[in-house]
């Protein structure tokens, strides 16, 4: 075996005082060989994260390396100057982050910005520079790369900013490649193809990468070795192999069996009365424009109809600006559509005036995406949960009474109530949305990503609230996800959208196990891990 | 108490807050401390500062005590600031929250209005107004409220313009809450911190203002003002530099102890913003 090429010798880092613990990480020693790709999982605030920030000396405010050494080239660094840490970071340890547009200098054109790369360490004259990014550019597969070169990050779709991105942590050459989440933002597909760059440039440059994901789906495709972190601690560590097919922490094994596998459930029988009803639906985007100027036209949802039965969870699946969202949210009337009709308990409510639609509003409710962003930070939750209600006449106890008995329904506690949305964790809030939509008595819920925002082991928790709430109250659900693998745990029909279309509809067994579609098809293939499930799927 | 905790943090703004504190004191206290009032002449004129007992601040050109000048001059500069801020929040906030949340046309109809105050410059249009409106202390506290509004306005569009999409939003119109009732009760609320931020320093502004107004002879000549103080002592300024000294120091420190509250509020409301590299 060669010589590991970074060491981790019981590295601590400590959190500021006042944190909800006092290290972020603890007591980690890791080694990281050339040519290898260990990844690091575990859920957000495992310290994950904080690991990698360290060796790029890149940590927070406040939190500092408490003891422990990183050698690296028989040096140690955790302990370097800004000077010497400047020159290592990029040249010979380089990174790579979650959101690539945040990352990127949207003022800077990609050619630009890679050729800086080269600057900042003094290489290469200025038309040397430029040619090697052209290289690199064209190393990490980007198409046209002549006009690449010159485009703004604003220009390019977020895939391709990860490998612009990847092309800068490359340009010098590094020996570590840090990837911190980098395909996290990016759609199915897109992951796939950035997970095989990152595979492909292994092999050929023999660099070591640290890749840190949350997705054991992702590790499945691609670690060598893994390293399974919790609250800063490491629970399990070994071969990619061995932790996936026999993990030995009771933690690793639950995180993977929370994992919604490839596992397609028997279809439950529907009844034929349909909940909702859309016919014809149409959105159409203009922005811009004016005089003797051009609107750019997008077609968010175009001729969409469909049905969802009562008590049936339909998935509607497709990957983002596939219209989905807006789909959603047309049925919602949170956007007026252009044309067609959404019938929900046999009154077309896309065609209802403003106050007509007020009046309507309980039949549809929705679950959103961002549990952090759905709840008023001023109000307390009970207030969330009434509003409703009492703006539909129901007397004020009432609608307190029946609060509190959701919150316990959602598993929450009725003493909940009278707190803050900023007292809860992620699942939680995400919980109270669910309370909130159910305090109007819908007729249908529109889940819209409603899961993705959190955990897996959390994901998990919500799915079985839902799956638990729709067997006892008979809930109809539109659950609008990009993700296949929740989508086979919850629903009991799938709906695929490509560039504002339905391409299929159909039981979950039948898109899953014999999709008609080629785009259908292309989606499943790009689950990552989705072999390894297979295998597991078999397996038990 | 946690927002007094993270204001606390920041020093330069404790200061500020006992600066004002104690001006807000001497200007309640005024009556008892110069009953006469301070119109009254109590000495001979142009006595320097120190120079008799009890005249610690010397007297003016007519021999009132320069001392009882600025304490009742603080009570006019913060009346005014004060008063004329509230004015100006009663303008701003509504109208810039009603074009930040409806948009559309009325969002132009707003804007342009606001625009139409924001061309003229603020200093000669305050004098104008006052200069009509004939220079009382109510006419005086209008104008500057008149002129201060149009960035409350456009600070309140914007904040409320990034509010209304967030999901809250949207749950509140999926709850069936009318447009009215939204903005009210979900989106202002949340819209709070930068105003309070922005209505402190907006204060310290008036005072400025206030005292411009003052020093140019369009001051309340009923009120005693510390800018009616510098205006009168500048053609003695050479001989007698304490009548324009002191009320000048009075205005410094209190608009600064302002500034410091306001830069505090700031860190406290928005501790996001948190500049990096402090402890």
């Amino acid at each position: 075996m060669t010589e590991p090429i970074l060491t981790i010798e019981r590295l601590t880092i400590d959190l500021p005082r006042g944190a909800d613990r006092p290290h972020a990480v603890e007591n980690l020693s890791l080694e990281l060989r050339r040519g290898e790709i260990l990844c690091m999982v575990g859920e957000s605030g495992s310290g994950k994260s904080m690991t990698a920030n360290a060796l790029m000396g890149l940590l927070p405010g406040g939190v500092r390396v408490g003891a422990g050494r990183a050698l690296f080239h028989g040096g140690d660094v955790l302990r370097l100057t800004e000077r010497e840490a400047r020159k290592i970071r990029g040249a010979q340890i380089a990174m790579i982050f979650q959101e690539p547009m945040t990352a990127l200098n949207p003022l800077m054109r990609i050619g630009d910005q890679i050729a800086e790369v080269f600057a900042a360490h003094d290489r290469h004259s200025a038309s040397e520079r430029q040619a090697r990014a052209l290289d690199l550019i064209r190393e990490v597969q980007l198409p046209d790369p002549e006009q690449i070169i010159r485009a703004y990050p604003f220009q390019l779709s977020g895939g391709q900013r990860q490998r612009a991105l990847i092309a800068m942590a490359l340009a010098l050459e590094p020996d570590i490649l840090i990837a911190d989440e980098p395909t996290t933002a990016l759609d199915v597909t897109t992951q796939a193809q950035i997970l095989r760059l990152i595979l492909d440039l292994r092999d050929r440059r023999g660099m070591a990468v640290m890749f840190i994901t949350h997705d054991f789906g992702v590790v499945a495709e691609i670690a060598d070795r893994v390293i399974v972190m919790r609250y800063g601690k490491v629970v399990e560590a070994g071969p990619a192999e061995k932790v996936l097919k026999s993990p030995e922490d009771g933690y690793t094994r639950a995180l993977l069996d929370a994992i919604p596998t490839g596992h397609v459930p028997q279809n439950a029988a529907v009844e034929d009365a349909p909940a909702l009803e859309v016919r014809n639906l149409c959105k159409t985007y203009r922005t811009g424009g004016g005089f003797r100027r051009k609107a750019r036209t997008v077609t968010a949802v175009n001729d969409v109809s469909l049905t969802v039965a009562r008590g049936e969870v339909l998935g509607l699946v497709g990957e983002s600006g596939s219209g989905k969202s807006t789909l959603g949210r047309a049925i919602v009337r949170l956007v007026t559509p252009d044309s067609g009709q959404v019938v929900v308990g046999g009154t077309d409510l896309a065609t209802l005036s403003e106050e007509e639609m007020r009046r309507q509003r309980n039949k549809v409710q929705m679950v959103f995406q961002d549990p952090y962003a759905s709840l008023n930070p001023r109000q307390r939750i009970i207030r969330a949960l009434i509003d409703g209600p009492v703006a539909r006449g129901v007397p004020k106890d009432k609608a307190r009474a029946r609060a509190r008995e959701l919150l316990d329904i959602v598993g929450l506690g009725a003493d909940s109530a009278d707190r803050f949305p900023h007292e809860f964790s992620g699942g939680q809030r995400q919980r109270i949305g669910i309370a909130r939509a159910l305090a109007m008595d819908p007729e249908l819920i529109i889940a819209d990503e409603a899961v993705s925002a959190l955990d897996v082991s959390i994901q998990a928790q919500v799915l079985d609230l839902l799956r638990d709430l729709r067997a006892r109250m008979k809930l109809s659900i539109l659950f609008i996800t990009h993700d296949l693998r929740v989508a086979a745990q919850l629903c009991d029909r799938i709906a695929v959208m490509q560039n504002g279309r339905i391409v299929e509809v159909g039981p979950v067994h039948d898109v899953f196990l014999s999709p008609q579609e080629e785009y259908t098809r292309t989606l499943l293939a790009a689950v990552p891990g989705a072999d390894w499930a297979r295998e597991t799927a078999v397996a038990s | 108490m946690k927002l007094w905790k993270r204001f606390a943090r920041n020093r330069a703004a404790l200061v500020g807050l006992a600066v004002l504190i104690a001006v807000i004191v001497l200007a309640l206290a005024a009556p008892l401390l110069y009953p006469g009032g301070p119109w009254r002449m109590v000495q001979r004129p142009f006595l320097p500062p120190m120079g008799v007992d009890g005249l610690y601040l010397g007297t003016d050109t007519l021999g009132r005590d320069v001392a009882a000048g600025i304490v009742y001059g603080a009570r006019v500069s913060l009346l005014v600031g004060l008063v004329s801020t509230l004015v100006a929040l009663c303008i701003g906030v509504p109208l810039g929250a009603v074009a930040g949340f409806y948009g559309g046309w009325t969002d132009e109809g707003a804007m342009r209005f606001t625009e139409f105050f924001q061309t003229i410059p603020n200093f000669a249009l305050a004098i104008v107004l006052v200069a009509i409106l004939q220079p009382t202390l109510g006419s005086i506290t209008l104008a500057i409220a008149i002129v201060s509004w149009p960035p409350v306005a456009r600070l309140v569009r914007a904040e409320v313009m990034s509010l209304r999409k967030r999901e809250f939003v949207d749950a509140a119109h999926l709850a069936g809450l009318s447009r009215p009732r939204i903005l009210i009760s979900q989106v202002l609320p949340n819209a709070v911190s930068p105003i309070i931020v922005m209505a402190s320093l907006m204060v310290a502004t008036a005072i400025l203002l206030e005292s411009s107004l003052a020093f140019l002879g369009l001051g309340d000549p009923n009120a005693m003002s510390w800018g009616y103080m510098i205006g009168a002592a500048r053609t003695v300024i050479r001989s007698a530099w304490w009548l324009s000294f002191f009320p000048g120091i009075a205005i410094i420190i209190t608009v600064l102890a302002l500034n410091l509250i306001g830069e505090g509020l700031n860190d406290a409301l928005n501790p996001n913003l948190e500049r990096a590299g402090k402890p």
